[in-house]
């Protein structure tokens, strides 16, 4: 995705939007401001992981045309009140790596699921290959998910008993109930 | 060995330690002595050498003036794997036959240091360093030789040795009083000149009175308020008073009728400091101290009087009109922050004629209300309307 294609709104040409408010109110408005940008920005450039430490290459927490940057500790801050409602989550200790769901994993496994009884899947075994990169699924908003995220998604549906997962070395799959 | 004597340890004026080491023997020549195992201390002017301990009690020991020494030798160390290493002392001749001597009679010119442990300091190096300096002939060619005294007499200075340092403090002691001194001179001419000013003052304004008729109206008010900026007629001292706290209600009733119209001047708030310099200037001569400034300001409100004391969050301090309220402040500074878009405190101080200070709480203030918002960058602190809380998120 070239990054002219996204519509950026006011706040991110706001120069203050990339200070942390002292002001409470404040504060908790521009925070959920940064949280509907992320997810946005994510959605749109079909971003699942965030490495903070290199969170100013992102042009969402580095706006060039005002000189402005959101520091590392406030993104990581902003993060964990995404993760708190599952729209996003921690893949190491120190926090430095996120994985980002603008879709909750929740979402997602609905989602797979609706595919997979519309085009009546249950029973049968697909890769994750097919499910995430294949011709069939161009359309789908889950097209070119990233595996890591996948998994974690079918994981959810495992849970519910809605299907199984074949983690094999070779030939990573799934059989839809 | 003849040129030892029997010494007590204590150090002579202007002589120092240079170094110090344990387990020595002595050697009358080749020969080796009784005096074994013991310590040696190297001063500025002799070779000391005392059984373990001995010399640290300050009882007696072997004592050898650096003068007598003419030349070091060093013993090259034996073939065998031993620390233990020799110095050899070459020593003029010396007959003082006062002296307590070990040994009054020795027919080697030079002795022996054996170092049985080795040493732990280049002994060697400070001995000759020692010999080089001959620290011992006069207490004037110390290190300080560069540098000449002026004074036609040679001043005697010494930097080494507690001694030195002891006078090195006296002496810093003693300039330091004389610029105080110097100083308050200053001080109390400049007291004197202010009674005088005050006086003139005075003078001039029971001039004005008498001849009311003969100077305009208009010019008479002009000089009288040039007159009220320079100075308060009679001003209020804790002397004419018995209780403080009469003394500050009188003096808070002066500061209010004093600095009420500068401050509904410059819209409505000075800082505490400020107000403590107007006040000190206007009244010339007693000055007060800022702690009485402060107390008498703080009883402001309690007298309710059209002035009062108010603190920031950030510990800033501004004698304020009474009327003013934070909320009020926060309103007009965000009307201002509006009209330019955005403002730092420097600017916002440069559009209203306050300090810096000032505007940076009147700005933090607005900011407390909710009714602008901050950026932090590396070009400084500056302040936008509050839209992230006023416009609508996305």
């Amino acid at each position: 995705m070239s990054e002219t294609e996204i519509e950026w709104p006011w706040q991110y040409n706001f120069p203050p939007f990339f200070t942390l408010q002292p002001h409470a109110e404040t504060r908790a408005k521009q925070v959920q401001a940064w949280k509907s940008l992320i997810l946005d920005y994510c959605k749109k450039c079909k971003l699942y992981l965030i490495d903070v430490r290199e969170a100013s290459n992102i042009p969402l927490f580095n706006n060039s045309g005002i000189n402005r940057k959101l520091e590392q500790t406030v993104i990581v801050s902003i993060l964990s009140e995404l993760q708190k409602t599952g729209h996003a989550a921690p893949i190491d200790k120190p926090k430095n790596r996120w994985e980002i769901y603008w879709h909750t994993l929740e979402e997602w496994s609905s989602m797979i699921y609706d595919y997979v009884s519309n085009r009546g899947l249950q029973g049968s075994v697909l890769t994750l290959y097919e499910l995430s990169q294949g011709d069939d699924v161009k359309d789908e908003e889950f097209y070119e998910m990233q595996q890591e995220v996948l998994i974690k998604v079918l994981q959810t549906l495992e849970k519910d008993r809605k299907c199984e997962l074949i983690l094999s070395d070779d030939d990573q799959g799934v059989k839809f109930f | 060995m003849n040129r030892f004597s029997y010494v007590t340890p204590i150090l002579m004026d202007n002589e120092s330690t240079l170094t110090c080491e344990n387990n020595v023997r002595l050697y009358d020549g080749e020969v080796k002595t009784q005096f074994e195992g013991g310590e040696l201390i190297i001063t500025t002017h002799r070779i000391l050498w005392g059984r373990p301990g001995a010399i640290a009690k300050g009882q007696t020991c072997l004592g050898l003036s650096n003068h007598l020494i003419v030349y070091i030798e060093e013993e090259s160390p034996g073939a065998f794997f031993r620390r233990s290493r020799k110095i050899l002392l070459h020593l003029a001749e010396h007959n003082d036959p006062n002296a307590d001597k070990p040994s009054p009679y020795s027919q080697y010119n030079f002795i022996k240091l054996s170092f049985r442990e080795g040493y732990s300091t280049d002994v060697v190096g400070t001995l000759n360093k020692c010999l080089q300096m001959r620290y011992w002939e006069s207490n004037v060619r110390a290190p300080i030789q560069e540098n000449p005294p002026i004074n036609q007499q040679p001043q005697i200075k010494l930097r080494t040795g507690i001694v030195g340092i002891e006078r090195g403090l006296q002496e810093k002691q003693k300039a330091t009083d004389e610029s105080l001194t110097v100083a308050f001179q200053d001080l109390s001419k400049l007291m004197s000149m202010a009674k005088d000013m005050v006086r003139l003052s005075q003078n001039i304004s029971t001039k004005i009175k008498d001849r009311q008729g003969d100077i305009t109206e208009d010019e008479t008010v002009r000089f009288k308020s040039y007159l009220l900026s320079l100075g308060i007629d009679d001003p209020v001292t804790r002397d004419s008073y018995k209780s403080n706290n009469q003394y500050y209600r009188s003096l808070a009733k002066e500061i209010c009728d004093f600095l009420l119209v500068h401050i509904e001047e410059v819209g409505g708030m000075i800082v505490l400091t400020d107000a403590f310099c107007r006040i000190n200037r206007a009244r010339g001569l007693e000055l007060i101290s800022p702690e009485d400034v402060l107390n008498a300001c703080k009883l402001m409100e309690q007298l309710q009087m059209p002035l009062k004391v108010f603190q920031f969050n950030s510990g800033v301090m501004v004698l304020q009109l009474s009327s003013l309220d934070s909320e009020s402040i926060a309103e007009a500074t965000a009307v201002l922050v509006e009209d330019n878009g955005s403002l730092t405190s420097e600017e916002l101080s440069q559009k209203l004629g306050i300090s810096v200070t000032l505007a940076t709480e009147r700005l933090l203030t607005a900011e407390k209300y909710g009714k602008s918002c901050r950026d932090d960058s590396i070009e400084g602190l500056r302040f936008f309307p509050n839209f992230l809380l006023t416009r609508e998120i996305l």
